[in-house]
């Protein structure tokens, strides 16, 4: 592959991705000294952690008595039990020092009454285990995603972290088990970089554009977990994919669960507030899996709204004007701009939407990547934080606000672990050119496809088959015949077609790229689905109805090999990290 | 008489028509501005006939209609598609806007699609923004505090203080405003423009910051803050409704009462 120009850089850790984890934890190495590249494909504001909203979890009590061990056990019933009580006892607890953290870099939070920092009530967040609602999610009105990403972005401005934006990575450069960096494409003047670094932390975030009608941005492909998949490492719990409750009907675009937090609520086509029906108690505000789950119920049964009663209203209309324009501003603008609703006046047609992958590639608290040799073993050299890493802390259903304290928390944790493991200027093993020609030949290889079939018409297949095979309700035939369909476009690569041949901003290339690593996601999250025979979180079956907690606590690990999914398991951790909280025994799930 | 020359491939020329190919009775002709910096050739304006029956509601769609459907070399930023990541700004219809939320609808008769005025061209419909990214970072966007040993505990803020912030600390750094101002287009190595100037405004105003009198004395210069002569273009063009004008008077108000 000499045909490529390729730039050589050292560096002692690398960062790929620029969203909240990955600036988060560029902040912590740059503090300590390390040489720290951050690599992104957009540049950092543009990175989908602006798209949050609703706010960040912490255990602050400002507004009411609140405590962290309260928050770890919504967090663990959240997950429905598939979380790992040691890394949920490690985020709980971190979670208000992050917060107050953020508010020091200069978040512009919400402001109480005496001028701390507002929180308000989201889906599965209660006191005292569950008797009463909890006042747990601090917001920046409802743009708290963009106000903590900007934030952090002038933070690593300020440590002078060295960014390369608009860089596409392309694979890691494995070494006998060891991660030993990366190579990235530079798509503004079109030269290969090679990355050598003693730790690679995978910060890309989710893949939600493997569906067809995802709240997540076009640049959600998960490429970091679909690099991990081709250096034969696994990814983990694929099949726990969030639907959040209220995407706009036809658009996709996300609705803040706050909306809910400050008094909206749901009604079906009959006028009927269902959700007193399925969560007695928590209502409107219980966990996102199970709210997801009614809507689709009263829709199955013809109690849907609008003219083909496929769809569900949010009110809002009943709320103060005060409250929708001090708390609520994005979200009436962005129900104005899409659905052409007034909030005001006119409730806003919303349908569960793809939202969040809880799986991506498995790590323990400190961030280190996990496989499975024998044992749980980590892989030296590799780190994964954020929507990319499964902790596992959301389990098989994450619960709102406990995506953004995530990324804070384990950015900030990777980047202490990672103090720990490298010395600054370590010198860097030589590896040998293989990894690269690997890379670069297939990079080259899709280059030049010289196929018949469009890039867009593999992607729209595969995104309809996980839609409607892979959905919230699920079953053996669905499953089946999506496991089979989804080798379909998989095949199809053989035959795609890249038209624009350039290196020089090939956009054509770079979504071709990007559906390569969709397509082995979307391998891997079919076959986890199929694979799991109960029902837990997101992963709902119609066939096997209840939680199976002798055959299935434990988590999916999926290797790809081709159109071949290996499926293993490994046991949930039933301990806490510390004396400070006892491990919560699963019991029934109701809200 | 004063002779100027136009830089080398700066004449625009007429591109490819792609002609419908689905039979649609409900068409609109798309005119996309097109460069390859590789092909060696001059800029051209390629046109579309694009089947609006099945198309979606924003000039967002239009463009993925026509990179999945015609032409998949069509080159674009593109991210959220919602409005808040600041991606797809571009010139639409004569106005800078982000193309996720521009309805095509409001748009009578041919669709005119360009980059953003006045920055380098990288691509088709990609500007070069490293310019004003730069400018960003010099206004020193982090709030900086003394060291008081209560790092451990949050400022506080009163509301009334943090609502100071609303209008500003929502930039998305979409570009519009800057790109729309002439000024910035003169002076746009030199002027910070209203977009990195609203972004100051929102670290000047933010009463935890105790870095004040140190921004305002950065930007009180006659080419950083001085080269706004109030034309409002700016303010007209946020996408997302924000006044950067407002923001760099009440700079200039501040300088000159304090």
């Amino acid at each position: 592959m000499s045909a490529y120009k390729i730039i050589d850089h050292e560096y002692d850790v690398v960062v790929l991705g620029a969203g909240g984890s990955g600036l988060r934890a560029a902040v912590g190495l740059s503090e300590a000294g390390l040489k720290t590249a951050c690599i992104s494909k957009v540049f950092p504001t543009r990175s989908h952690t602006s798209a949050a909203q609703g706010g960040i979890s912490a255990a602050l009590g400002n507004m009411g008595e609140d405590d962290w061990r309260w928050h770890m056990y919504d967090t663990v019933k959240g997950s429905d039990w598939l979380g790992d009580q040691d890394a949920i006892e490690y985020l709980c607890k971190e979670a208000p020092r992050a917060v107050v953290e953020l508010e020091r870099y200069g978040v512009p939070f919400s402001r109480t009454d005496d001028g701390k920092i507002y929180q308000r009530p989201f889906g599965g967040m209660t006191k005292n285990y569950g008797n009463g609602t909890a006042q747990r999610t601090c917001a920046a009105a409802d743009r708290t995603g963009h106000a903590i990403l900007h934030t952090l972005y002038g933070q690593a401005l300020k440590h002078n972290t060295e960014f390369f934006i608009e860089y596409f990575a392309l694979d890691l450069i494995m070494k006998n088990g060891e991660c030993k960096g990366v190579i990235a494409w530079n798509l503004t003047d079109g030269t290969i970089h090679r990355f050598r670094s003693h730790i690679t932390i995978i910060a890309t975030g989710g893949y939600g554009k493997v569906y067809y009608s995802a709240t997540s941005a076009h640049t959600c492909t998960g490429d970091g977990n679909a690099m991990v998949l081709r250096a034969g490492l696994p990814l983990q719990d694929m099949e726990f994919v969030q639907f959040h409750p209220t995407g706009i009907y036809g658009v996709g675009c996300l609705i803040t669960e706050g909306a809910r937090g400050e008094g909206g609520f749901l009604v079906n086509g009959k006028g009927e507030r269902f959700m007193e029906r399925y969560a007695p108690n928590a209502k409107d505000l219980a966990s996102r899996d199970v709210v997801s789950r009614s809507m689709e119920m009263e829709i199955n049964e013809g109690r849907g709204v609008g003219k083909d009663k496929d769809h569900i209203n949010l009110h809002l209309d009943h709320l103060d004007k005060e409250v929708l324009e001090e708390r609520l501003p994005g979200i009436s603008e962005a129900a104005k701009t899409f659905a052409n609703v007034d909030v005001n006046k006119q409730p806003i047609p919303v349908v569960p939407t793809v939202h969040y992958n809880m799986g991506g590639i498995p790590t323990n608290y400190k961030a280190e990547v996990l496989t499975l040799n024998g044992s749980e073993k980590t892989v030296p050299g590799l780190m994964a934080i954020g929507e990319a890493a499964c902790v596992s802390v959301h389990g098989a259903n994450r619960l709102g606000s406990n995506s953004l304290i995530d990324l804070v928390v384990f950015g900030r944790a990777a980047a202490k672990r990672a103090a720990e493991l490298v010395k600054p200027d370590m010198a860097h093993e030589e590896v040998s050119s293989s990894e690269t020609d690997k890379c670069l030949s297939r990079f080259d290889k899709i280059r030049n496809s010289m196929g018949s079939t469009k890039t867009s018409e593999l992607r729209l297949n595969m995104q309809k088959t996980m839609q409607s095979k892979c959905a919230v309700f699920r079953t053996e035939k669905t499953l089946k015949e999506g496991v089979d369909q989804i080798r379909k476009p998989y095949e199809g690569i053989e035959d795609i077609s890249v038209k624009d041949k350039s290196l020089l901003f090939n956009t054509d290339l770079v979504e071709t790229l990007e559906f390569d690593n969709l397509i082995r996601q979307a391998l891997t999250t079919m076959d986890s689905a199929y694979s799991r025979k109960e029902s837990r979180g997101a992963h709902a079956r119609e066939d096997y109805s209840k939680r199976d907690d002798k055959n299935f606590m434990k988590h999916t690990l999926a290797w790809q090999n081709g159109k071949k999914v290996e499926i293993k398991y490994r046991d949930v951790h039933s301990r806490t990290l510390t004396n400070d909280v006892q491990y919560f025994p699963p019991k029934e799930r109701v809200y | 008489m004063a002779q100027f020359n136009l830089p080398q491939n700066s004449k625009i020329e007429v591109g490819k028509y792609y002609k419908d190919e689905t039979n649609s009775k409900n068409l609109k002709k798309v005119n996309v501005y097109r460069w390859d910096p590789s092909s060696g050739k001059n800029p051209r304006v390629d046109t579309f006939e694009v089947d609006m029956d099945t198309c979606g509601p924003k000039v967002l769609d239009i463009l993925f209609k026509i990179k999945n459907e015609i032409d998949p070399s069509l080159t674009f930023r593109r991210s959220c598609a919602h409005g808040v990541c600041g991606s797809c700004a571009m010139n639409i219809d004569g106005v800078n806007t982000l193309a996720c939320i521009k309805s095509h609808t409001d748009i009578n008769g041919d669709l005119n699609v360009y980059p953003l005025p006045h920055l380098k061209v990288v691509k088709d419909l990609i500007g070069d923004l490293s310019t004003l990214y730069k400018q960003y970072e010099s206004i020193k966007p982090w709030l900086q505090t003394e060291q008081t040993g209560k790092e451990k505990e949050e400022l506080r803020q009163s509301q009334k203080d943090r609502e100071k912030l609303d209008g500003y600390y929502e930039c998305i750094l979409c570009a519009c405003c800057s790109t729309s101002c002439p000024s910035y287009w003169w002076n746009g190595d030199k002027y910070l423009g209203p977009a990195v100037l609203l972004q100051a405004y929102r670290w000047i105003n933010d009463s935890r910051d105790g870095d004040k009198k140190e921004r305002l004395k950065k930007v009180a210069d006659e080419l950083k803050l001085y080269r706004c002569h109030t034309i409002m273009n700016c303010t007209n063009s946020c996408p997302k409704g924000l006044n950067p004008a407002k923001a760099i008077g009440s700079i200039k108000k501040m300088l000159a009462t304090s």
